[in-house]
């Protein structure tokens, strides 16, 4: 009897335990999410409409002439891929396509021996390069060599504003800094928010003093910052940028509550296209998601868009871009030849091809390809021309901060960003914090 | 006892080594790992925003205690006894306890926004407040949202505990003339200090530790206002990349959690061995 009861016991147990030592087993033979079958190359994309659907296209599309070179695509969301990436090349898992922001995270990866270099590459495909904008290629170039290849849109930061709420009391849009302060008043007098601001997402803030800094002294300001100059910050000019910012908060500028406010659920394009405010300082991206999201706000023509304003007295050019000059891929250096071999075709023939165009631009993007403005009719073509000028007429180029250094003292500025809109820091402290964080 | 403690050991002392050697070491997570001394532990101890983090955390960590265990004891009292439609209720306040910290937390968020959220949509101007970009109503709000969250998990507790209470002790009070308060202070409170001290335990615990619900709610708040350690420890090692300072400030969590779980069952312990059963 006694041996029965320990043998059913026993039984019972190892029926148990077997199919979970199975499944952990198993896990460990199988790859895992966003892991590519052996002789399969992975890329990482973001996720968002209508760039997601993009990108599955032109995946699918290259999957399809390359029967036997495939490529995986995994999307992930834009501040998850963020971590997600780093902890993954850190621990020899990466993709062998590594989408990123160039600058100062592809400047990391590098150091790091994490990419390969492409200059040759380049070399044996002119016509890759010729392809794309000019002005794509600095974020991509460490040292003289090019790491990555530009790819999808070109993202300047634009001024929106709300035609109707303009018409509604009788303004104009700012050119000047002046008539941008002078309109504060105006709008909150009609209860409108004068300026939309997802302040909780901490990079939106940071748009406003990239252009400050290069309106109020022009390209040698952040340059100088990047490159770790020491005392960068404290130049008249960027101390100059981050007071006006502080007028403007302390004017009531900014929509109530813009603290609480994030720009995932695009609750800040939201105020614009709802009509609770009249501008907004945002990446050109945003047109798309505005014209899906915003009803008939973008078909009817209320969506008006200007170049920042620039500062009376201010050293910088008004042509200057801002932004992101262009999506970017690199090439994992720890792949296998094989992958490799794919995820160059792709490189060569599977982004920017004719077909990823015209999708790009029936989106309302403008793709980095060199006379693409030709293709642009029907009703986003008066914004796209303006994206497309702004991009190929800049004389420089201002890449987003938060990319633009390595990622952990571009963090520390985000977080100083922060406490300057609360107004809890004061320009000088912000310079005093930012000049002791070592910028490479 | 074996399979506990391989488990134990792969998954919780095998990592805290890790995090104790890592402290020692300069990585940002994608190169290559050196070894430098002391330098990450004196850089944090020395760094002002521990302090600040400590104190946040103490802070929430307080509050959460005094707003969670009064409303866990009465929900549990009345869960555990036998009013109407108890049965009912019972179900609907245990809600909370089957969702995810991230899908509260991004609700929330929601919810709470100034201009589309709960108060500005139903019109009510008291709702319609800067609840996450103030530092002290961020705070405010992430201690509501824990124990909304929490609370049920705490009232099962309480419920188990009461129920275990003999009726004989309620009949004598009776007799002798207690009523319903009286009988409340003078012998539930009492009959639950252990489920007190075992409910502070996890208040305690759970607090030094929380994280999911806050990241996503303020990602450290207003200006730092809610950054918790297991927040700060996050911000350091994968938003600044800085891996030994943030595996110098995992020790200090683990530490100061252990300290403050052996303290609150101290407070309780003296007696630890001693029966509440009656005629023992």
């Amino acid at each position: 009897m006694d041996q029965k009861r320990v043998s059913r016991r026993s039984f019972l147990a190892l029926a148990m335990a077997a199919p979970i030592g199975a499944s952990a087993l198993a896990a460990c033979g199988t790859s895992g999410p966003g892991q590519a079958r052996a002789g399969e190359a992975s890329i990482w994309y973001l996720t968002g409409q209508p760039q997601e659907g993009l990108r599955k296209a032109s995946v699918d599309a290259f999957n399809a002439a390359h029967p036997d070179g495939q490529l995986a695509a995994t999307f992930f969301e834009n501040d998850a891929y963020k971590t997600r990436i780093r902890t993954a090349v850190g621990a020899n898992q990466a993709p062998t396509v590594i989408w990123t922001w160039g600058g100062g995270g592809l400047r990391d990866y590098v150091r790091n021996g994490q990419v390969d270099d492409l200059t040759d590459w380049f070399a044996q495909n002119p016509d890759v390069k010729s392809k794309r904008f000019a002005t794509s290629f600095p974020a991509a170039t460490i040292d003289g060599k090019i790491y990555a290849v530009p790819c999808e849109q070109v993202s300047p930061i634009v001024m929106f504003y709300n035609k109707q709420l303009f018409e509604q009391v009788g303004a104009q849009p700012p050119t000047t800094w002046g008539e941008l302060m002078a309109l504060v008043p105006v709008f909150q007098n009609a209860q409108i928010a004068p300026i939309s601001l997802a302040g909780q997402s901490r990079w939106t803030n940071m748009m406003w003093l990239e252009f400050l800094f290069d309106r109020q002294g022009g390209p040698e300001v952040f340059d100088a910052i990047a490159a770790g100059e020491p005392n960068a910050w404290s130049n008249p000019a960027a101390i100059a940028g981050l007071t006006k910012v502080q007028d403007l908060v302390r004017a009531g500028g900014f929509v109530n509550g813009f603290q609480s406010i994030a720009a995932d659920a695009n609750a800040d394009q939201a105020l614009l296209h709802q009509g609770r405010a009249a501008m907004m300082l945002h990446g050109a991206w945003t047109y798309g998601s505005m014209k899906e999201e915003g009803g008939d706000f973008v078909p009817s023509g209320k969506l008006g868009w200007i170049p920042f304003p620039a500062i009376e007295g201010g050293a910088g050019d008004p042509s200057t871009g801002v932004g992101n000059p262009a999506s970017f891929v690199a090439l994992s250096s720890k792949a296998s030849d094989e992958q490799k071999a794919i995820a160059l075709e792709y490189f060569k023939s599977g982004l920017l091809t004719d077909a990823d165009i015209d999708g790009w631009v029936a989106s309302g993007a403008v793709p980095i390809v060199n006379g693409v403005d030709s293709k642009f009719s029907g009703p986003d073509a008066p914004f796209q021309q303006f994206v497309y000028d702004s991009a190929t007429q800049a004389k420089s180029w201002v890449h987003s901060w938060d990319q633009a250094l390595l990622p952990g003292p571009a963090d520390e500025m985000l977080r100083n960003i922060e406490q300057l809109f609360s107004l809890s820091i004061t320009p000088e402290q912000f310079a005093t914090n930012m000049n002791a964080v070592p910028t490479s | 006892m074996l399979p506990a403690l391989a488990f134990f050991t792969a998954f919780g002392l095998v990592p805290l080594v890790g995090v104790l050697l890592l402290s020692f070491t300069s990585w940002n997570g994608i190169g290559e790992i050196t070894p430098i001394g002391f330098e990450n532990w004196v850089a944090v101890l020395s760094d002002p925003g521990l302090v600040h983090s400590l104190g946040v955390t103490f802070l929430i960590m307080a509050l959460s205690w005094l707003v969670q265990t009064p409303m866990s004891i009465l929900f549990g009292v009345f869960i555990a006894g036998q009013h109407r439609y108890r049965s009912v209720l019972a179900v609907l306040y245990f809600t909370p306890l089957l969702l995810s910290s991230a899908a509260i937390a991004i609700t929330y968020k929601a919810l709470l926004d100034p201009n589309f959220g709960l108060g500005a949509s139903l019109g009510i101007p008291l709702l319609v407040q800067n609840w996450l970009g103030d530092p002290v109503l961020a705070i405010a709000t992430v201690v509501f949202v824990v124990s909304w969250q929490f609370i049920p998990f705490h009232s099962l507790i309480y419920q188990g505990a009461v129920r275990q209470i003999p009726a004989s002790l309620y009949e004598a009070a009776r007799i002798d003339g207690a009523g319903r308060v009286r009988q409340f202070f003078s012998i539930t409170l009492p009959q639950l200090k252990y489920t007190m001290i075992t409910s502070s335990t996890l208040i305690v615990a759970g607090s030094m530790t929380l994280f999911d619900l806050i990241f996503v709610l303020t990602l450290g708040g207003p200006s730092d206002a809610t950054r918790v350690l297991a927040l700060d420890m996050y911000l350091r090692g994968f938003r600044g990349n800085m891996m030994g300072p943030a595996s110098v400030i995992a020790l200090i969590i683990v530490v100061v959690a252990v300290l403050l779980a052996m303290g609150v069952q101290r407070l309780g312990g003296k007696d630890a061995n001693e029966s509440q059963l009656e005629g023992a």
